[in-house]
C-alpha cells in the first residue's frame, strides 16, 4: 500500500477548476517532483497535500489515515517554503525548536533534536544567528532543518531553490537529495525547472493545465514523453511534422527525405501527417556516426553554449536542432554548409495526442 | 531667492508654533513675583487631586491599551489573512472615531447603558470606568490599527503563518509567539498614542463623571492663573515623552532583530 495517496483530487477556485482528477501513488521514502509551468496546479496539489486548501473533490491519505478533512497543525507534515519563511523574531536555534516545543517536547530533547538538525545541515555554528543575518542558501538550510526537525511523516518543498542564485540553487538542491535519503523520508517537491526535477528525483509528475500529463522517472520523461506538452516542456526537443507515405512499413517524409521509424505509426493511412520528436543530442553530423537514420540540409546557424555547441539545419521546410559537444580541434558547421545528420530511428518518438 | 522664502516660510512656522510655548512656559515661572521659580510646578505636583486623577488616567490608559491590543491586533491579523477584500471596510471602520466627535458617542453610551437599560454599567464606578476605557479604545483606534496594520505589512503574515501551522502550532501559538512579537514595535507605537489621548481625553471622563485627568486639567484652568500653565506644559512634557519613545523603539527595530 502507497505511503502518501492522492485519489481524484479535484479543487475550484469559484468557477475556475485548478486541479482535474488528480491521481498519485508515493512510496514511503520516495522523492516525487510536481514539474510544469505557472498556474500548472502543482503548488495547489501541494498545499492541499498540506491542509492549507481543502480539495473541492477526493481524499488525501498518508500512511492509511485520511487526512483530507484535518487542519494543517493536525497533519505530520514538514513545509519548506519558497520564500524561506523562517520566523524574524527568534534566532537559528529557536525556529528549529519550534515545533518542538510546540508540540511539547522536553528541553534537553529539543536541545538533542536542534543540534542534530543543525549539524545535519553543518550549520550548528550559527545557531545564534537571526534570520537577518544570513544568506538566502543558509536561510533555506535553516527552514529544511525546522521542517526535519519535529520527524515529519512526508517533507514538502515548494519551489525552495526558486530565490537562490544559480551556484547555490545546485549545490543545496544535491544536499537536500542526500538528506532526504539519508533520512528516507517521503518528499513531494514543486519545481517549475526542468532540471531541479530531473536531477533529484525518484519520479516526476509533469503538470499541465491542472492535470498530470505524465507520471515517470526522470529518464521515462525525457526519453519517452507520453505527450507534446511533455515533450515541449522537458528538455529541448526538436518538434517535426513528417507525411506518412507507407503505413505498413512505417515509412514517413521529413523535407522529402523518406525514412523508417521503429516504432508502429499505428492507425494512420498515406497522407497523414504525424508529429515527431528528436532531441537535439540524438543526432550527430559527424563523419563516422552511427544511426541507421539519416537527413541531409543545410546549416542556418550555429550556437556556442559552452559545453555544446547547437546548429540549425533545414530540411524541407524542417528546421532541426542538434548538439555537439565541445572539444579543442571540433570541426564547428559553417552556416551555407551541407551536412547530413545520422541518429538512430528509435531515438524518433512519436507523439501521439 | 527660493531659499531665502523657504527658511522664511520655515522660521514663520517655528515661531507660530514655539512662541505660545515659550509664553506659557515663561508665565507658568512666574507665581512668584519679580523672579522665576517653580512654585507653580510645586503647587500642582502636591496637588492630592493631581496624583489621584493622574494615577486614574494612567491606570485607564493602561487598560485602554492592553484591551486594544487584544481587540486590534487579532482583528487586523485575521482581516490581512483572511478577509484581504474587507480591509478598506475595515479601515473605513477604524477612521469613523475621527469623524464622530467624542460627545456623540458618549452620549450614545448614557443612552445605552443607564441604570435602566438592560446593561447598567453606569450603575457602578466599575462598570463606568469599563464603559469608558470602551470609549478610549474607540478614541484611539484609529492610530492603534493603522500602526498595527503598518507592522503588519512589513512581514510576510500569510507564509509565517502557514509555517508555524505546518510545524503544529494553533491561532493562539501563532499570535502570542510569531506574529504580536514581529508587530510588537507597531504595537508600541500604537500603545504610546494611546497613551497620550487617554491622558487628556476630557468630554467623555467629564460627561461620564469620572475623576480623570482631562477634567481635573479644565477644573484648574477655569479656577488659576499660574498653575493651569504649569500643568499644560507638564501635559505636552508627557505627550512629547511618549513620542520620543515611538521614535526611540522605532529605532531599536532596525539595529537589532525583534525580540519576543
Amino acid at each position: 500500500m502507497s505511503f502518501l495517496t492522492l485519489t481524484s483530487i479535484q479543487k475550484s477556485f469559484g468557477p475556475t477548476r485548478v486541479v482535474h482528477d488528480f491521481n498519485m501513488a508515493i512510496e514511503k521514502g520516495e522523492f516525487v517532483s510536481f514539474l510544469g509551468p505557472s498556474g500548472c496546479g502543482k503548488t495547489t496539489v501541494l498545499r492541499m497535500i498540506a491542509g492549507f486548501e481543502t480539495p473541492s473533490g477526493g481524499s488525501i491519505t498518508i500512511n492509511g489515515k485520511d487526512q483530507t478533512a484535518l487542519r494543517p497543525n493536525q497533519r505530520n507534515i514538514g513545509m519548506v517554503f519558497q520564500a524561506y519563511a523562517l520566523f524574524p523574531n527568534m534566532n537559528v536555534f529557536d525556529n528549529v525548536a519550534f515545533g518542538l516545543k510546540v508540540a511539547g517536547k522536553p528541553r534537553a530533547e529539543i536541545e538533542a533534536r536542534v543540534k542534530e538538525m543543525l549539524d545535519l545541515i553543518h550549520l550548528g555554528h550559527l545557531a545564534d544567528r537571526y534570520p537577518y543575518q544570513m544568506s538566502g542558501g543558509q536561510q533555506q538550510r535553516v527552514a529544511l532543518a525546522r521542517a526535519l526537525a519535529p520527524k515529519p511523516e512526508v517533507l514538502l518543498l515548494d519551489e525552495p531553490l526558486s530565490a537562490l542564485d544559480a551556484k547555490i540553487r545546485v549545490s543545496l538542491r544535491e544536499e537536500i537529495r542526500q538528506i532526504q535519503q539519508r533520512l528516507g523520508i517521503t518528499t513531494v517537491f514543486v519545481t517549475h525547472d526542468q532540471e531541479e526535477a530531473l536531477s533529484i528525483s525518484d519520479r516526476i509528475v509533469v503538470m499541465n493545465a491542472g492535470r498530470a500529463d505524465q507520471i515517470g522517472t526522470p529518464s521515462d520523461i525525457y526519453n519517452r514523453p507520453a505527450t507534446r506538452f511533455v515533450a515541449s516542456f522537458v528538455g529541448t526537443l526538436n518538434l517535426i511534422e513528417a507525411k506518412v507515405i507507407d503505413p505498413s512499413g512505417n515509412r514517413v517524409e521529413i523535407g522529402g527525405q523518406g525514412i523508417t521509424l521503429r516504432e508502429p505509426l499505428g492507425m494512420v493511412k498515406a497522407g497523414d501527417t504525424v508529429s515527431l520528436a528528436l532531441r537535439p543530442e540524438a543526432g550527430s553530423i559527424a563523419e563516422g556516426a552511427k544511426g541507421d537514420t539519416a537527413l541531409t540540409g543545410e546549416i542556418i546557424s550555429t550556437n556556442f553554449l559552452g559545453s555544446v555547441i547547437r546548429s540549425r539545419m533545414t530540411v524541407g521546410a524542417t528546421v532541426i536542432s542538434f548538439d555537439m559537444f565541445n572539444a579543442p580541434g571540433l570541426a564547428v558547421p559553417q552556416v551555407g554548409e551541407t551536412a547530413t545528420l545520422r541518429f538512430t530511428a528509435s531515438d524518433l518518438l512519436i507523439i501521439r495526442d | 531667492m527660493k531659499r531665502f522664502f523657504a527658511w522664511g516660510a520655515l522660521i514663520f512656522g517655528l515661531l507660530y508654533f514655539f512662541l505660545p510655548l515659550i509664553g506659557m512656559t515663561n508665565f507658568s515661572l512666574k507665581m512668584r513675583r519679580g523672579v522665576y521659580s517653580l512654585d507653580a510646578y510645586a503647587v500642582v505636583l502636591s496637588d492630592p487631586n493631581f496624583q489621584a486623577t493622574f494615577s486614574y488616567s494612567v491606570m485607564m490608559a493602561i487598560f485602554t491599551i492592553i484591551f486594544g491590543v487584544v481587540l486590534v491586533v487579532p482583528t487586523a491579523y485575521w482581516v490581512r489573512l483572511k478577509l484581504p477584500g474587507l480591509r478598506p471596510y475595515i479601515e473605513f471602520i477604524t477612521l469613523l472615531p475621527l469623524v464622530i466627535p467624542a460627545i456623540v458617542i458618549v452620549f450614545g453610551y448614557i443612552r445605552l447603558y443607564n441604570t435602566s437599560s438592560w446593561l447598567p454599567l453606569t450603575g457602578t464606578a466599575m462598570g463606568t470606568n469599563i464603559l469608558l476605557m470602551f470609549g478610549y479604545t474607540i478614541l484611539a483606534l484609529p492610530y492603534m490599527y493603522r500602526a498595527v496594520d503598518t507592522g503588519l505589512r512589513t512581514i510576510d503574515v500569510t507564509t509565517l503563518t502557514e509555517a508555524a501551522q505546518s510545524l503544529g502550532a494553533g491561532w493562539a501559538t501563532i499570535l502570542g509567539r510569531i506574529i504580536l512579537p514581529n508587530v510588537l514595535v507597531a504595537v508600541l507605537s500604537g500603545a504610546f498614542l494611546t497613551f497620550a489621548i487617554v491622558l487628556g481625553e476630557f468630554t467623555m471622563a467629564a460627561l461620564l463623571n469620572r475623576p480623570a485627568f482631562g477634567p481635573y486639567m479644565q477644573l484648574l484652568g477655569a479656577n488659576r492663573a499660574y498653575e493651569p500653565a504649569a500643568l499644560a506644559v507638564i501635559a505636552f512634557a508627557i505627550t512629547w515623552g511618549c513620542l520620543g519613545l515611538i521614535q526611540l523603539v522605532s529605532r531599536l527595530q532596525k539595529s537589532a532583530p525583534p525580540k519576543a
